[in-house]
């Protein structure tokens, strides 16, 4: 079944009020920039964010007044530092106040991995001793039954949505994504609903040529968005690199409130889609990011 | 900092690199004295050879280009819990006198002063890696008596802890700072100061410290980073973003 639909339809079918959203899984590469802005435009409110470290996006939505919760490692800015929407949310309710349950990168994984299992729980090492663990009311503590020793459980999350941003895949939502991978597969495996926006949509043939680089299968996925440049500012292995000057402007315009009211207007608001936002960047910015220096893979044999 | 921390690294190790100035650490150390050190990068990464372009995060596209494994992030969390990591780098905003760091909420979980981004990985790696290397500025409100919130585990309350809580790291090892290096009391736990770096006095280094800090009886000078040093620095860091 051809899955193919665009990105406002995409949001508007399968992300809704008060839904658990997972965002940003492959860390600082692959972030879906694109669909965070058409959430922030649809004004989805009372979300559940979830996402090991989300660079910049989870900052913008939370200014936005999207989200309820956050279920995070890390929030901010990678290359910056802090977040001033997320300073604001916690330290002073602007725009609303915010609950957050923090985590680690690791328990992330371990809570969705559970999810993608369709078990409970899992155990682990890491947490046991710090205020996280303290804090929490969902993190609890077992004496293994083999060991004896110590540890902690991370209970299992499931999304009702995964997004993700990949470099390809086919009309059916069969996707290639490659480079770091960081938390998409147990994200995609764990969640109700999965959408996917690529940088190329190809045939099948491309997908089944190459199957080692398949990471989530199409019978997964609900929706794939065809969003060139839709991780931007963030990078797409072998489309384009990281767009520094653009985390580092936010950096400094989001510092005030006002200063982050223009920034959303500017450049999430008024662009009504990805293609006017991509005017707004300007090619002459794009042309700078892309690939300079091919390396391309040795092509393997799968034949018999 | 940048040189002392990679003097932490020792070759052959598994080094699990974190951003910022360890990222520069590491790479400083494979062209100098560990050329067989790897490092492994929290969103999926394993490379035996530095980028060949100055990074801003470890995601960027030359850290990708060129590393001998790319995969989940699960992955490499396992190969921490397993104990198969020798050394992660971390920073923090807060740090005590036994090398538990906060980087969550200044002023603690109930009275937030200031909301930090949070642990990422940095708690991860406290609690799993064989050894662990703080990189930090050395600022009275950073260095404090006791953590107002417990992100990373240190020595707990002292020696002991760590196992008594079932910690399977080994804990902080160093901590490298804009003064000096401190290192930890074998048999408490607790941070004392090891070495200081050109032109810094032990007072200095002391009344910047928010805790009584012990002075090793054999306190040392750091060596200074030599002009092969810095021209590898200035290579990875060429704008001076990090290293201004």
């Amino acid at each position: 079944m051809e899955k193919v639909i665009a990105m406002n339809e995409a949001i508007e079918c399968f992300v809704h009020d008060g839904d658990l959203v997972a965002l940003g899984m492959a860390l600082e590469p692959l972030i879906p920039f694109s669909a965070g802005h058409e959430i922030i435009r649809q004004k989805k409110r009372g979300l559940t964010l979830i996402g090991p470290i989300s660079d910049i996006l989870f900052d913008q939505m939370v200014g936005a007044g999207c989200v309820a919760k956050l279920v995070m490692a890390w929030a901010g800015n990678v290359m910056m530092g802090v977040g001033y929407n997320l300073r604001r949310a916690v330290e002073k309710g602007i725009p609303r106040r915010i609950e957050i349950e923090d985590l680690t990168n690791f328990s992330i994984c371990l809570a969705l991995n559970a999810g993608a299992m369709g078990i409970p729980f899992f155990p682990t090492k890491t947490l046991i001793g710090t205020d996280m663990c303290r804090y929490s009311e969902r993190i609890r503590e077992m004496v293994c039954p083999y060991t004896g020793e110590r540890l902690a459980l991370v209970p299992a999350l499931v999304p009702n949505v995964a997004i993700v941003h990949a470099q390809r895949a086919d009309a059916t939502g069969n996707t290639h994504l490659w480079g770091s991978t960081g938390v998409v597969k147990e994200a995609c495996l764990a969640a109700r609903r999965v959408i996917v926006s690529v940088e190329e949509i190809v045939d099948r043939e491309v997908i089944v040529s190459d199957p080692n680089r398949t990471l989530i299968p199409g019978f997964l996925v609900d929706a794939i968005v065809h969003e060139p440049w839709g991780a931007h500012p963030s990078p797409v292995q072998g489309y384009y690199d990281r767009d520094h000057d653009h985390f580092v402007r936010y950096h400094e315009e989001s510092r005030t409130e006002k200063g982050f009211t223009k920034w959303l207007d500017r450049w999430i608001l008024r662009p009504r889609n990805r293609t006017e936002y991509v005017n707004l960047v300007g090619h002459e910015r794009f042309q700078r990011l892309q690939v300079e220096r091919s390396h391309q893979a040795f092509p393997v044999e799968y034949g018999y | 900092m940048v040189v002392t921390g990679a003097r932490e690294i020792k070759d052959g190790e598994l080094v699990f690199v974190g951003m910022r100035l360890p990222l520069l650490a590491f790479q400083l150390a494979k062209a100098i004295h560990a050329p067989n050190a790897q490092g492994v990068f929290e969103n999926g990464i394993l490379r035996d050879r530095p980028a060949g372009k100055a990074l801003f995060t470890i995601g960027d596209a030359p850290c990708i280009e060129g590393a001998v494994w790319t995969t989940t992030m699960m992955d490499i969390m396992a190969l921490l819990q397993r104990g198969r990591v020798d050394v992660g780098f971390i920073g923090g905003a807060e740090v005590d006198r036994f090398g538990n760091l906060n980087t969550s909420y200044i002023g603690g979980r109930e009275r937030v002063q200031v909301r930090l981004p949070g642990s990422g990985g940095g708690s991860d790696i406290a609690s799993m890696a064989r050894r662990l290397v703080i990189v930090m500025t050395h600022e009275r409100r950073r260095f404090v008596e006791r953590v107002t919130y417990l992100t990373s585990p240190g020595y707990g309350d002292g020696r002991g802890w760590r196992e008594r809580m079932g910690i399977r790291g080994g804990g902080p090892s160093a901590v490298i700072t804009t003064l000096g290096v401190l290192r930890f009391d074998a048999k408490t736990g607790e941070m004392f100061l090891q070495s200081v770096h050109p032109g810094v006095t032990p007072q200095e280094v002391k009344e910047a410290t928010g805790w009584p800090l012990r002075v090793s009886e054999d306190l040392q000078e750091t060596l200074p980073p030599n002009p092969e040093e810095l021209e590898i620095i200035r290579r990875y860091d060429p704008s001076g973003f990090w290293t201004g």
